[in-house]
């Protein structure tokens, strides 16, 4: 499993500017196999009862680099991206924490449930200013502008 | 011959499927989006196909990163519905239809797309969640599924072009089944949205607007459209809406819009629906 979890070598990509977003290419793929593996294993009951057991000796069956592992003990979603992870991978660990998808999204956006869900009501995050880093502002100012739509 | 006699296009957003099976269709927030599904089901109670061709991706479940076809075919008698990390779905069980599904399967790979065949699989939300919108909650799903999975999730998905170019092989496939069948395809997925990271929430409304203009009256320019425009414009997981691409590929080149509506938000997406028939000469 260590051939999947050394960095990928870096080559830029046209899609690497789009801010806020982890293009799951081969790079990633590759990064996140064994964090991607585990959360996989939850689509089985008996395993997410392991989990619920006794999730360090649960995790102890994933090859995890120790910063993926602690991504996971400490449900740091965004980190878990940055490492690989993918969102329909990582949402099986959320909803096994009994989270909906949107209170997932507005923990990798760094904004409370409540002002997520008022900026999807108010027609969701726009792409103007967010179509690449070199014309996007900082994401707070971004999700505020996304929530000053609702 | 077996004909196809419409498509189908609809996002598979699973909130719609646990709103409909938790009987929330009609609370303030799902009320005006189930309005607009009525007249989608209502079309197809009259139409009543003999098969659909569902094109959806599975998210992480009948498939992994242990595998990954670029397109896989189902051709058992029967999918049953996955556990996707939560309990399966309370919706009945997918039924098959091998005949079509194997002739399919032999013409595609004849005609040089090179199908992964599957005998076993589940189905996902991806799946499902277009049915319960199509049919809503029958006991027994009203006609046999062939499902057709799109890899999207593991980058890079299939071109739109290539996406375009398998549904006229569908169609060449389908003209040429020594059978009555008249058959539907669905293309499932979008629209824009993005679901991970800091931009996640982003919604183009503009850029989805004209995706449903161009795949109706100019599919080739929608075919065009490169991987980094879907993910820039349509939000990282808006790249699904490929698969609306062998939906229309599937069908002719004038086609009657029946319907279309979109409705924001839905979770975190916004949400498409499309009407497509071969018209009454058919």
């Amino acid at each position: 499993m260590s051939a999947h979890a050394k960095p990928p070598r870096e080559t830029g990509r046209e899609y690497d500017d789009i801010p806020g977003t982890f293009v799951f290419d081969g790079r990633r793929s590759r990064q996140g196999y064994a964090l991607n593996k585990f959360c996989m294993s939850l689509n089985t009951p008996a395993n997410r009862e392991l989990l619920r057991a006794d999730e360090a000796a649960y995790l102890d069956r994933f090859a995890l680099t120790p910063e993926q592992r602690e991504a996971v003990v400490k449900r740091d979603w965004l980190k878990m991206l940055e490492l690989g992870g993918n969102i329909y991978y990582t949402y099986k660990l959320a909803a096994f924490d009994g989270m909906t998808f949107q209170q997932l999204a507005s923990q990798q956006t760094g904004v409370t449930e409540e002002a997520y869900v008022q900026m999807m009501l108010g027609g969701g995050r726009p792409i103007e200013g967010n179509r690449s880093r070199s014309t996007s502002q900082p994401s707070a100012a971004r999700n505020q502008q996304g929530a000053a739509r609702g | 011959m077996a004909e196809i006699i419409a498509g189908v296009g609809t996002s598979h957003i699973p909130a719609v499927g646990a709103a409909i099976d938790k009987g929330r269709t009609q609370d303030p927030y799902w009320a005006p989006y189930f309005a607009k599904v009525e007249p989608v089901r209502q079309w197809m109670a009259e139409v009543k196909p003999d098969v659909c061709i569902v094109v959806y991706n599975d998210h992480a479940n009948a498939f992994s990163l242990e595998i990954i076809p670029t397109f896989a075919l189902g051709l058992a008698a029967e999918f049953p519905v996955a556990d996707e990390g939560y309990g399966p779905r309370p919706v009945p069980t997918v039924f098959g239809h091998p005949d079509l599904a194997w002739h399919l399967a032999e013409s595609l790979i004849l005609d040089e797309f090179d199908l992964t065949l599957v005998n076993e699989m589940t189905v996902d939300h991806g799946l499902t969640v277009p049915l319960s919108v199509m049919f809503g909650e029958p006991d027994e799903w009203p006609c046999p599924i062939i499902p057709l999975c799109v890899n999207v999730v593991q980058y890079p998905p299939p071109t739109g072009n290539r996406c375009w170019r398998l549904g006229q092989a569908i169609r060449r496939a389908v003209e040429s089944y020594p059978g009555a069948e008249r058959v539907i395809i669905v293309g499932t997925g979008g629209m824009s949205h993005q679901l991970h990271g800091e931009r996640a929430g982003l919604i183009n409304t503009e850029f989805d607007g004209a995706f449903l203009d161009d795949l109706v009256s100019d599919p080739e320019k929608v075919a065009a459209i490169s991987h980094v425009e879907y993910l820039r414009e349509a939000g990282s997981e808006g790249i699904e809406l490929v698969m609306w691409l062998v939906m229309r590929g599937a069908l002719s080149r004038d086609v009657e819009q029946v319907y279309r509506a979109t409705h924001v938000p839905t979770s975190n997406t916004h949400n498409g629906l499309l009407v497509l028939s071969e018209g009454a000469a058919r």
